[in-house]
């Protein structure tokens, strides 16, 4: 016991030192986000600024500045790449859940041909890197699975979205978002197939006993006993969806952009932003470091099922 | 399972097989497959007699192995020094996996920052400390893309590594302390042994993770200087993409997954094995009881 109290000391300014090197990069961020690209370069004084809006202003309103009445007026970017990331991260993450859950219901409960073909190749999938998809699903979804616009269903999207060329998946939201599904689909599947092992067969039981049918069992019963699951499960995909660059940037046209795309294009230009692009990068991040605030038990329960079940 | 088989089948299987199919054609991205040429084994062929190509295999399998080795090292160690009762370990646990949470591309980009040679952070202390500025993107590039990768992922191992101590059985820990084991002793002997099997599924999930990272590289160096951080997915992307060569990306692609799944392969055999010797020592520690 005395031998441990006096490494107290030591172990804690070990502690602060860890803490402040996981959470520091994202606060100097945060902080910089708040400067004037003045404030950033000059880098006298790392706290003594005049906070502003500015950037976020920027990454966030469209300005029109050869129109007067523009000047002083934010146009909130509506259809921009945060909105295209929004859609495109909250679809792909609710069909991926739903779908999810049932296959993963299906494997631990229901015997049927091929199953265990199913468990594996869920499995390996997860280890397919994204640049490794990249090749083909560029090619099917610019040449191959497209309808032709001479055709009835062709010309009847075409009528109905406006468009010139054959109708194919690339450049739209669901291009990206079937990608996604698919990304997202065998990880969740193995996270929600060991909550779904943990349900008591007798309470199904007692409920079909009850007179419910197959479907009521599954939202009236299980669902609801693995509501920690579906929480993991949902901030992974979502992270994923919303995070993801790569497929994004190959996938996406100019109105189907992402924010991830966004940041890339303005790094690589030859003069930095740096205050814009801390502020974008700022908004990127805040939703999944709120998840992770809200329900850090959830990710970890959803980690360890990952691996130590694995 | 239906509609999850459909998908599967069609937005990752499908393309897969089209893809091993297009890798042994003249693909250009313009033409639909059918109308491309049939070249056997010419993409390959070209691939493999190719420096540059093999330099970039040799930068992802150098990353790989570092920051793996790196992450786990840490990782562990990390657990290990924190694993006792402590007051305030949830919220310890949540500023940790923050990191994780933030997109790759964002990360490039704090890093990107705090590597700027003269504006960023980290000479800029360096420097007040009376050392001089370190050349981070330039000849240390690689070097600087394994820290921030480590940065990122070194929570994940702590955390899997801390779960898998939590729930060793005490009375094993117990009684190597009553038989007069040292601290250092009951790590070695006791907890890495029956952590092992843990240890190694996290170890197999990280290096497949490793081949996937890209966003990081690109928005930290692009690639560069020269070839010295162009892993194998960046060159994939960059062949696809800017250069419109399918077929010849697409043989990368045949590559790395080749690569990836004897990397696999041999980390599952060895996985069986650690799991047989864990189950014996386990076996033992409940028989000694």
């Amino acid at each position: 016991m005395h031998a441990q109290d006096r490494q107290h000391p030591a172990f804690y300014a070990v502690l602060v030192a860890l803490v402040f090197m996981s959470v520091g990069p994202i606060c100097l961020m945060f902080i910089n986000s708040f400067k004037l690209d003045v404030d950033i370069l000059s880098g006298t004084s790392g706290l003594l600024f005049m906070p502003t809006l500015q950037n976020y202003e920027t990454a966030l309103c469209d300005v029109l500045p050869y129109e007067p009445e523009h000047l002083d007026y934010c146009a909130l970017k509506i259809g921009g790449s945060f909105v295209n990331s929004l859609i495109i991260s909250i679809v792909s993450t609710a069909l991926t859940l739903v779908i999810g859950c049932m296959a993963a219901y299906a494997l631990v409960r229901f015997q049927f041909m091929g199953r265990d073909v199913a468990s594996v190749t869920t499995l390996a999938v997860r280890m397919l890197p994204p640049a490794v998809l990249l090749v083909p699903v560029f090619g099917l979804w610019n040449n191959e699975f497209c309808i032709d616009k001479n055709s009835f269903v062709g010309e009847l999207i075409r009528d109905t979205f406006g468009g010139r060329g054959d109708v194919c998946l690339a450049g739209t939201h669901s291009g990206i978002i079937l990608v996604y599904i698919a990304m997202n689909l065998p990880f969740v599947i193995w996270i929600l197939q060991s909550f779904i092992v943990q349900v008591p067969r007798q309470l199904e039981e007692a409920a079909r006993m009850d007179g419910a049918g197959p479907f009521q069992v599954f939202f009236l019963v299980v669902l609801p006993l693995i509501r920690p699951g579906l929480a993991a499960a949902a901030i992974f995909a979502f992270r994923i969806a919303w995070n993801e660059y790569l497929l994004a940037s190959a996938l996406s046209d100019r109105d189907t952009k992402t924010v991830p795309i966004l940041i890339v294009n303005n790094m690589s230009e030859f003069n930095i932003e740096w205050g814009v692009i801390m502020a974008t990068g700022m908004l990127l991040a805040i939703p999944p470091i709120i998840f992770t605030l809200l329900a850090s038990r959830q990710i970890i329960t959803g980690m360890t099922a990952g691996a130590v079940k694995g | 399972m239906a509609p999850a088989a459909v998908i599967i089948v069609i937005t990752l299987l499908y393309p897969l097989g089209y893809m091993v199919y297009g890798s042994f054609r003249d693909w250009d991205p313009s033409q639909t497959i059918g109308e491309t040429d049939w070249v056997g084994l010419r993409n390959y062929v070209v691939l493999y007699g190719d420096p540059a190509f093999r330099e970039s295999l040799w930068v992802t399998l150098k990353f790989a192995f570092w920051v793996v080795t790196i992450e786990m090292l840490l990782g562990v160690g990390l657990a290990l020094l924190l694993d006792r009762k402590l007051r305030g370990m949830s919220v310890l646990r949540t500023l940790f996996i923050l990191p994780m949470m933030i997109a790759p591309v964002v990360v490039g980009l704090m890093w990107r920052y705090m590597y700027h040679p003269t504006v960023g952070t980290i000479n800029r202390w360096l420097k007040e400390v009376g050392f001089s500025g370190v050349d981070w993107l330039g000849q240390n590039a690689l070097l600087s893309v394994i820290i921030a990768d480590v940065w990122q992922w070194t929570p994940f191992i702590f955390i899997l590594a801390l779960a898998a101590l939590q729930s060793l059985p005490s009375s094993a820990i117990e009684a190597a302390r009553m038989d007069g084991a040292t601290n250092w002793q009951t790590i070695w002997h006791i907890k890495l042994p029956l952590m092992m099997p843990v240890l190694i599924v996290t170890c197999l999930l990280r290096l497949i993770d490793a081949f996937k990272v890209l966003e990081v590289i690109l928005v930290l160096t692009e690639g560069g200087p020269g070839l010295s951080t162009e892993i194998l997915a960046l060159r994939i992307s960059r062949t696809a993409t800017e250069f419109r060569e399918l077929g010849t990306a697409a043989a990368m692609s045949g590559y790395l997954m080749l690569l990836l799944m004897t990397l696999t392969a041999a980390m599952f055999i060895y996985t069986k094995l650690v799991e047989r010797r864990a189950q014996r020592l386990a076996r033992l520690v409940a028989e000694t009881e």
